[in-house]
């Protein structure tokens, strides 16, 4: 019935511009649609195998059982899971203040040429490459002390959180009203004492959620502990011995020649992104805000 | 903005109370400590990466990054077919990602509706919490397969016929696995910035071309793209740099073999992968160096990369990114 109606006020030559107009729009729609559902795709995928290779393999024993030696299946990777924890925990410890009182700097004094050139520094920081921290802390810490060690896979670890945490931190201070600081400015609170117990008490909730998904992020690496933190076969808690880790322990096993090890390796990456996953759900459904950690 | 204030306010303050003055500067101070050690980090990284492989550099001198032969055994050591594998890896990957990138990035801003667009927007950045060696693990045991199976096959029957580069054997592992593996790892960067620079491009651009009865793509490659595209570029910059760094995912894929792969399907290294691959069972101090030399160049490379990058970004956005809060 359009037609009819079109045809009497167009030429066919416009009449056939019109359509063909018409079909480009919808064809590229289709197009961006499809580009979309490729592009989800891949994390299904991956989400799928992971659950389906990794279920079989997990198992009580391994959690709580330490590698057999190479070759004989069975075993657990409890030494890879408590060595992970306990890197992720120092890394956090030793990365978070720095990250957070540079970006209570960076919002605070930062607003001019040496905030700028800070922050950009920050921004590169946060996208040199992981193995090339690690070799610097291979360079800094482990060549000098002779020794593999947990402690200089954890500072290879914070050196990835620090920029991460300190951009969120400062964009949650300056989120914060400025109507809270001119309050405790009134009362005659200095700067130091507004910003900490006005400005970052109020911010906190945010930077939270920012240290979360940094944590999340660091529990995943693995090319920057290749050459520090090393990995082990035993079960170590020492800080200044080599340590085990997840991330190391599927590096490790994917690459080598035993089923049950690729098997065990699925079974890590399930425990790896699921962790990953269920803190990034969280940090969603707590955060009142949409906040998202990128390269 | 607060500071503009504060500074008018300061001198009265401290003319007030001295001590207060005296803790506000000590604050500035360990906050401005915190933050210079950002400052020491970066230029300790390049520091001790020279410091690490001077003996590398004098004993290879220039030719190290076009030289082509690396030969831990006879002490031949050239960065060449390690340079060519991470352009032919990455700049393919980059290609491909941002393909669909902004492909989704116009999807989400201009067509979905809200409810379809925020699970997509979510799901796609979930892709880069995925930690590389899950992708690795993944890349050999079913993307592997399935570019020895599937896509290879396909390929070399078709381009594979009259283009050399395109034949040759499938393999599970090699160049093509670990294009494919990079481009699903930078999908989720291109596409987190590309879809807020589109975002920031002024409704009233597309009001106009819409008012003069144009359709929504003639809006979008009229009004929207061309307003956009430096963003955009920007954003595929910063992908470009994150596949140039990528470690072990492509370890894991790409077969680890020296020498400039002569078909898609052939294994080769990275930069980053024959750092992760050969440093440690190194043997000897020139084999370490050279490898360190490798890493001070992956780190230059990067380091120009992000700097191109992010100065695209930040004129288009005007600062506001690494954060985004709807």
């Amino acid at each position: 019935m359009t037609t009819a109606s079109t045809e009497s006020l167009f030429t066919p030559a416009t009449e056939s511009l019109f359509r063909r107009r018409r079909t480009t729009d919808r064809v590229m729609t289709i197009i961006m649609l499809s580009a979309a559902v490729l592009a989800v795709t891949p994390l299904v995928l991956i989400v799928f195998h992971v659950l389906t290779h990794g279920i079989g393999a997990l198992s009580l024993s391994l959690l709580t059982e330490d590698p057999n030696p190479a070759g004989r299946p069975g075993g657990g990777v409890r030494n890879s899971i408590v060595g992970s924890a306990i890197m992720v925990g120092m890394a956090t410890a030793i990365g978070a203040p720095i990250a957070i009182a540079c970006g209570v700097f960076l919002s605070e004094y930062g607003q001019n040429r040496l905030g700028t050139v800070l922050r950009f520094l920050v921004d590169v920081l946060a996208g040199m490459p992981s193995i090339t921290i690690g070799l610097f802390i291979y360079s800094l810490v482990v060549l000098p002390n002779k020794k593999f060690t947990a402690i200089a896979g954890a500072m290879a670890l914070a050196v990835i959180l620090i920029p991460v945490v300190a951009r969120i931190t400062e964009e949650m201070l300056l989120l914060v009203p400025r109507s809270l600081r001119e309050a405790a400015f009134a009362l005659g609170a200095p700067r130091w004492r507004t910003v900490m117990t006005v400005v970052l008490p109020t911010a906190l909730p945010g930077i939270v959620t920012g240290l979360m998904l940094a944590l999340s992020r660091i529990a995943g690496e693995a090319a920057p502990l290749l050459f520090t933190s090393l990995g082990n076969q035993f079960f170590s808690t020492d800080p200044f011995s080599a340590i085990d880790a997840l991330p190391t322990r599927i590096y490790f096993y994917a690459s080598g020649p035993f089923d049950y090890w690729h098997e065990q390796a699925w079974a890590m990456s399930l425990l790896l992104v699921g962790f990953i996953l269920v803190v990034s759900l969280i940090v969603r459904a707590l955060a009142g805000t949409k906040v998202t950690v990128r390269q | 903005m607060a500071t503009t204030t504060d500074a008018g306010q300061r001198p009265r303050r401290s003319a007030l109370t001295g001590g207060r003055h005296l803790a506000d500067r000590l604050f500035q101070g360990i906050t401005g400590v915190a933050a210079s050690i950002v400052l020491i980090i970066v230029a300790g990284l390049f520091v001790q990466l020279i410091w690490r492989s001077w003996p590398a550099m004098k004993a290879n001198g220039f030719s190290f990054i076009w030289q082509t032969n690396w030969d831990p055994a006879r002490g031949i050591f050239g960065a060449g077919a390690f340079l060519v594998g991470t352009a032919l890896t990455a700049v393919s990957a980059l290609i491909l990602a941002t393909m669909v990138a902004v492909l989704v990035a116009l999807y989400l801003v201009e067509i979905a509706p809200a409810w379809v667009a925020r699970p997509i927007s979510y799901m796609v950045e979930l892709l880069a919490a995925i930690p590389s060696v899950v992708y690795g693990l993944w890349g050999i045991y079913v993307l592997g397969g399935f570019v020895k199976d599937v896509i290879g096959p396909v390929l070399t029957n078709t381009l594979g016929t009259f283009i050399p580069f395109f034949g040759g054997t499938p393999r599970v592992t090699g160049l093509l696995s670990a294009i494919l593996v990079l481009t699903i790892m930078i999908i989720p960067t291109v596409m987190a910035v590309s879809r807020d620079v589109i975002a920031a491009v002024p409704g009233s651009q597309r009001e106009a071309i819409l008012a003069l009865g144009a359709t929504r793509w003639e809006a979008i490659r009229i009004a929207v793209l061309p307003y956009a595209r430096s963003g955009v570029l920007g954003g595929a910059i910063l992908g470009l740099a994150r596949a140039v760094g990528e470690t072990l995912a492509v370890t894991l894929v790409i077969g680890n073999r020296v020498s400039i792969p002569d078909t898609i399907f052939a294994p080769t290294y990275t930069m980053a992968s024959v750092i992760a691959n050969q440093f440690q069972e190194a043997e000897g101090a020139t084999h370490r160096a050279a490898l360190m030399e490798v890493a001070l160049l992956l780190l230059v490379l990067t380091f120009v990369i992000n700097v191109i990058a992010r100065i695209l970004v930040w004129r288009v956005t005007n600062g506001q990114r690494a954060v985004v809060i709807e």
